[in-house]
């Protein structure tokens, strides 16, 4: 069980003249279950990459605290192996001087197993996310966008974490990609059972992958909702963005 | 009437050699709205940067584009220069690169206007007010002493779009202009878009991987795949009968996740 409680988080402005401190984050509090998929959705500037930030314990909140089973998040040995995440610039997400296979293995190091377990290890792991053996001397500038991110995928659930935090993970790939990679990362979770937090602004993608939403707008939570009960959303905000959706 | 004829257009890289668009010829007819949609990849951006000659000259380009009566591609740079914007104008994908980041919009404006039709500062303030007020920017008056690092990706593309219609170009060139944008600016900059052609009536090239906004606003579609057309036709009969197995695979990709929301927001 993650929970995040009233989790607040400004960062520092530099003005021309005075300094000033803009809230990202006003008082947060939500939790997602284990083997849930919960889906953050929000604009750009909303604050919702900055709580993916927060729940991997990449930066600390201001106020509040992110527990994982009722530990805080800030400390190394509970996110250790257990919290991951995959995100949007699959570019810039893998060292360009590791090949896919150099990338796939660092997070496995030091978990006690040998080399050879490791190699295996690989192999199951890009037979999981759909690519052949083959790509395990490539490096990141030969893969295709959905090929780099699938490797970021095969990466993020290496050590079997028990909760993942897409941000925006799908959102440059081609549409026919971006759903092929839904698809895997459904696959992923029957196998592993992992929790997801699928943090974009594609209001059609978020409703094809999660159990549960939450619409996110300047730093504040503005309505939770189950997916299957979408239509039944009560805020003026979340009805103009189901209104302003473009389907084909 | 074609307003725009692209014969036979090959783009080879001379340094690999590598053909990476491959005989592409359309016509574009007046007053229409052509889109191009294809993945990644697939040479939709460099064909339209080509017509533009905006291509890095490591890409050689052959074939002949017809502007009228003009050929774009035996212009020599000059005359080129005088093409762009006027006679052509692009908008481009990402708003935030798109202007100067070291001046605020209005001196891009005022520039652009100065350079095309000579106008005064006052002139082309006044203009430039109205047609953002029309693209449903307010107080565009502080708008124009704006940095473009202060505005939004949807707002700079607003603001691009009402700087097109003061341009008033024969054609409008539109390389993924909804692309980096969020659920309700791409409604907006779609909705401007729309207005943009009805005010103007002129031919667009639309360029888009997203199925949805092509079918909202283009008239034709041709679909590209690793440099080649592979499939042309009316926008309506393209999307109710595709022909090309791709074609139907972009659609189908396109409906999974569509079809799911639908059902999902309307009653049953």
């Amino acid at each position: 069980m993650l929970h995040i409680q009233n989790v607040e988080k400004s960062y520092r402005k530099s003005g021309l003249l005075a300094k000033r401190s803009e809230k990202v984050l006003h008082g947060v509090s939500f939790s997602c279950h284990d083997g849930e998929c919960l889906g953050i959705i929000g604009e750009s500037g909303s604050g919702k990459s900055t709580l993916g930030r927060l729940i991997l314990g990449i930066e600390k909140p201001d106020h509040g605290a992110i527990l994982l089973n009722g530990q805080p998040i800030a400390q190394r040995q509970v996110r250790r192996g257990q919290i991951s995440a995959v995100f949007q610039d699959y570019t810039s997400s893998i060292n360009p001087f590791f090949t896919v296979e150099q990338a796939i293995r660092e997070p496995l190091d030091g978990d006690g197993r040998s080399r050879a377990d490791h190699g295996r290890r690989v192999d199951e792991l890009l037979e999981q996310v759909g690519l052949s053996p083959a790509y395990r001397t490539r490096y990141p500038h030969e893969l295709s966008g959905g090929e780099a991110q699938r490797v970021c995928i095969a990466r993020a659930v290496a050590n079997r974490p028990r909760y993942i935090v897409l941000d925006e993970a799908i959102s440059s790939l081609d549409v026919r990609v971006q759903v092929q990679v839904l698809h895997l990362l459904q696959e992923l979770q029957s196998v592993y059972g992992m929790g997801y937090i699928f943090i974009t602004h594609d209001i059609q993608a978020a409703a094809y992958m999660c159990d549960r939403m939450i619409i996110f707008r300047k730093g504040q939570i503005v309505e939770t909702i189950d997916t299957d009960r979408l239509r039944e959303v009560q805020s003026d905000y979340a009805r103009t963005l189901l209104g302003a959706t473009i389907i084909i | 009437m074609n307003i725009l004829e692209v014969d036979q257009l090959n783009i080879k890289d001379t340094h690999t050699g590598k053909v990476i668009v491959d005989n592409v010829s359309f016509e574009l007819r007046q007053g229409r709205c052509l889109a191009i949609v294809g993945e990644s990849g697939s040479g939709k951006s460099l064909t339209c940067r080509a017509i533009m000659r905006l291509n890095p000259s490591s890409l050689h380009q052959t074939g002949r584009i017809l502007f009228r009566e003009t050929d774009l591609n035996a212009l020599s740079a000059r005359e080129m220069r005088n093409m762009r914007g006027r006679p052509i104008g692009m908008i481009m994908q990402n708003g935030m690169s798109a202007f100067d980041p070291s001046c605020v919009v209005g001196v891009h404006f005022r520039e652009t206007l100065g350079e095309h039709y000579g106008w005064s500062r006052s002139v082309i303030d006044a203009m430039m007010q109205e047609a953002m007020q029309s693209v449903m920017l307010n107080q565009p008056a502080q708008l124009m002493n704006r940095y473009p690092h202060e505005l939004s990706g949807g707002m700079l593309q607003r603001m691009m779009i009402a700087l097109t219609l003061v341009l008033k170009p024969d054609i409008i060139i539109a390389d993924e202009p909804t692309t980096a944008l969020d659920t309700l600016s791409q409604q907006e900059v779609m909705a401007q878009f729309i207005h943009l052609r009805r005010t103007l009536g002129s031919s667009m090239i639309f360029i888009s991987h997203d199925l949805g906004a092509v079918r909202h606003i283009a008239d034709d579609v041709l679909i590209m795949k690793s440099g080649q057309i592979i499939e042309r036709g009316e926008t309506g009969q393209l999307f109710t009968a595709p022909r090309h197995d791709y074609t139907r695979q972009l659609l189908s990709a396109r409906l999974t996740l569509s079809d799911h929301f639908r059902q999902l927001i309307n009653e049953e």
